[in-house]
């Protein structure tokens, strides 16, 4: 192999984990509506990825917990009935930015390593990194395979899932702690601000082109990994930031499935009558 | 012939032959032992369920027989859904004990004891872009029952697709759940609620929002299944006339509290039921 592309495994390898593994979390927080829990996420880890390169702890380590205390407080508070789930998840989110940018504030010195968990960074990945995104698409993968008919069900209607005697809250919760274990692993690759934008776009897209939810997970995993694929290709070719081109490339893909998608034309003939 | 009953799976022996009238009528604060009440289906003992400041249901005791059919009447905002989410334990109670099915309910026996309670909410939203279709959300009856870590079998399917006969959807089996008329998916959330095998059937206000059509519809297919499987169903409703005649047994729930029950001779009584939606907007 030319040492050029032998350079290219580690990078491809995470492309294609990164955007598998944002793919299929990403159908859950798409179906259950819940966005903004995407973004609390993000956020949480990349404050405490921040956190942890100024007490000189390993970075991941730390979003890991920031993530990890994220999902187990929205949880509770997106079910408690006296505060509006997303005032919930407005405060968590500006809890953790204010943490975010205060430990930038107190770095001394170049603040790079800090800012590049911002954009991520796909081309410097490491093989801890790579493993550590492995570890977390295969726990993704793994539950989606064991707990298939939950997921569907908590999907479709939590207060159904429950009323038929499954443990809902607790499956809820599992999908929550690996939406954050999900971001953390791609925090590096991606960047803290974007990886949103991947957990939300690819679903989405898929989303608007079939009413079969296999089909969906396999869309959705599909347009991150292109996603991801463009994003790098861009980034080796031009020099521009990965992250950057991945965000703007899955916003095309959603773009496109808008445009295509059989349900935007059955919409707009039963707007027609 | 065979019984129809067990041709689609319901035992009615494990419903026991408790008679319909078993139903003690109590109301909050007075004894609950005026009669022996073998098995009820539901036994609430001074139960208090509230939410912060405002307390949704006081005091309530109540015995609901196996077999009973209960209609649940009340002004908006009186109590009745909060009456059923605390017999499936959806609703969290802060004082008093709940016993369905002869069991203690309580946080761990609750998920068990659901499986063998139907409930169909009062509205369930759900994207009409959804990814699911109606036999899939009737499957998910099912998936209580099948326990964790277990695919869904094809006699699961087979029942599934039974239930949607019964409930005369099973032309809808392919199409996206989200895509239903009100009376559709009443329907499909009667099929998933009976695809469970239930002993219990809550119901909560199921004709709401409805045609005359559509009401007349699921009633009847409310009363099928009643007598079928030998539910013990306690339904929901404000609207007095959507109460089918089987229901035998009535509960008035007014300001967070059960003001009456007895027969449904009580749908008759002019002065009862003014008093009931007495102040009601």
């Amino acid at each position: 192999m030319p040492p050029e592309l032998a350079v290219l495994a580690k990078p491809l390898a995470a492309a294609v984990l990164g955007g598998l593994v944002c793919g299929v979390v990403g159908v859950w927080v798409v179906l259950m509506n819940i966005p903004f829990v995407g973004v609390a996420m993000s956020h949480a880890a990349f404050a405490g990825a921040v956190t942890g390169l100024l007490l000189g702890i390993n970075p991941l380590l730390v979003a890991a917990v920031f993530c990890l205390a994220a999902s187990l407080l929205i949880g509770p508070m997106a079910e408690r009935a006296d505060i509006e789930p997303n005032v919930s998840l407005g405060i968590i989110f500006s809890v953790v930015l204010g943490f975010a940018f205060l430990a930038i504030g107190l770095m001394r010195g170049p603040r790079a390593e800090a800012l590049n968990m911002i954009w991520g960074s796909i081309l410097l990945v490491s093989t801890p990194d790579l493993a550590l995104m492995a570890g977390a698409t295969g726990a993704v993968l793994l539950f989606l395979g064991l707990f298939y008919k939950e997921i569907q069900a908590v999907l479709y209607n939590r207060e159904i899932a429950r009323a038929v005697g499954m443990p809902e809250r607790a499956l809820f919760f599992t999908m929550l702690v690996l939406c954050g274990l999900s971001v953390t692993a791609n925090l590096g690759t991606i960047g803290g601000l974007l990886i949103f934008s991947l957990i939300v776009n690819p679903p989405s897209a898929a989303l608007q082109l079939t009413y079969k939810l296999k089909t969906m997970y396999l869309l959705s995993a599909l347009f991150g990994v292109l996603s991801c694929l463009v994003g790098l290709l861009v980034s080796w070719l031009t020099d521009a930031p990965a992250g950057a081109v991945i965000i703007v490339t899955s916003s095309a893909i959603f773009g496109i499935a808008l445009l295509l998608s059989p349900k935007r034309r059955l919409a707009v003939k039963g707007a027609r009558g | 012939m065979t019984d129809e009953r067990e041709d689609l799976g319901h035992n009615p022996a494990k419903q026991g032959t408790v008679p319909r009238s078993a139903c003690v009528e109590l109301g909050a604060g007075r004894s609950p032992f005026s009669g022996y009440v073998p098995r009820p289906a539901v036994s609430l003992r001074s139960v208090t369920v509230s939410y912060r400041e405002h307390i949704a249901l006081r005091e309530v005791t109540l015995d609901i027989g196996r077999g009973d059919f209960c209609g649940v009447i009340g002004p908006n905002g009186a109590g009745k859904t909060t009456l059923l989410t605390i017999i499936n334990g959806l609703g969290r109670i802060h004082f008093g004990t709940v016993d369905i099915l002869g069991e203690r309910a309580t946080g761990t026996s609750f998920g068990r004891l659901r499986r063998r309670i139907g409930y169909v909410a009062q509205q369930e939203r759900v994207d009409p872009r959804a990814p699911i279709t109606c036999l899939e959300a009737v499957l998910v009856g099912r998936c209580g029952r099948a326990g964790l870590l277990r695919r869904l079998k094809e006699s699961d399917r087979e029942r599934a697709r039974a239930m949607m006969e019964l409930t005369r959807t099973s032309h809808l089996a392919a199409r996206p759940v989200g895509q239903l008329s009100g009376g559709e998916a009443r329907k499909i959330a009667l099929a998933r609620a009976l695809v469970q095998e239930p002993e219990i059937l809550l119901l909560d206000e199921p004709t709401s929002n409805l045609d005359p059509r559509a009401v007349r519809e699921l009633s009847e297919l409310v009363v099928d299944a009643y007598r079928r499987f030998n539910l013990t169903v306690v339904m929901v409703t404000h609207q007095l006339d959507h109460l089918p005649p089987v229901a035998n047994r009535i509960i008035m729930v007014k300001n967070a509290r059960i003001t009456f029950t007895g027969d449904r001779t009580a749908l008759g009584d002019a002065r009862l039921l003014a008093e009931l939606f007495a102040d009601a907007a």
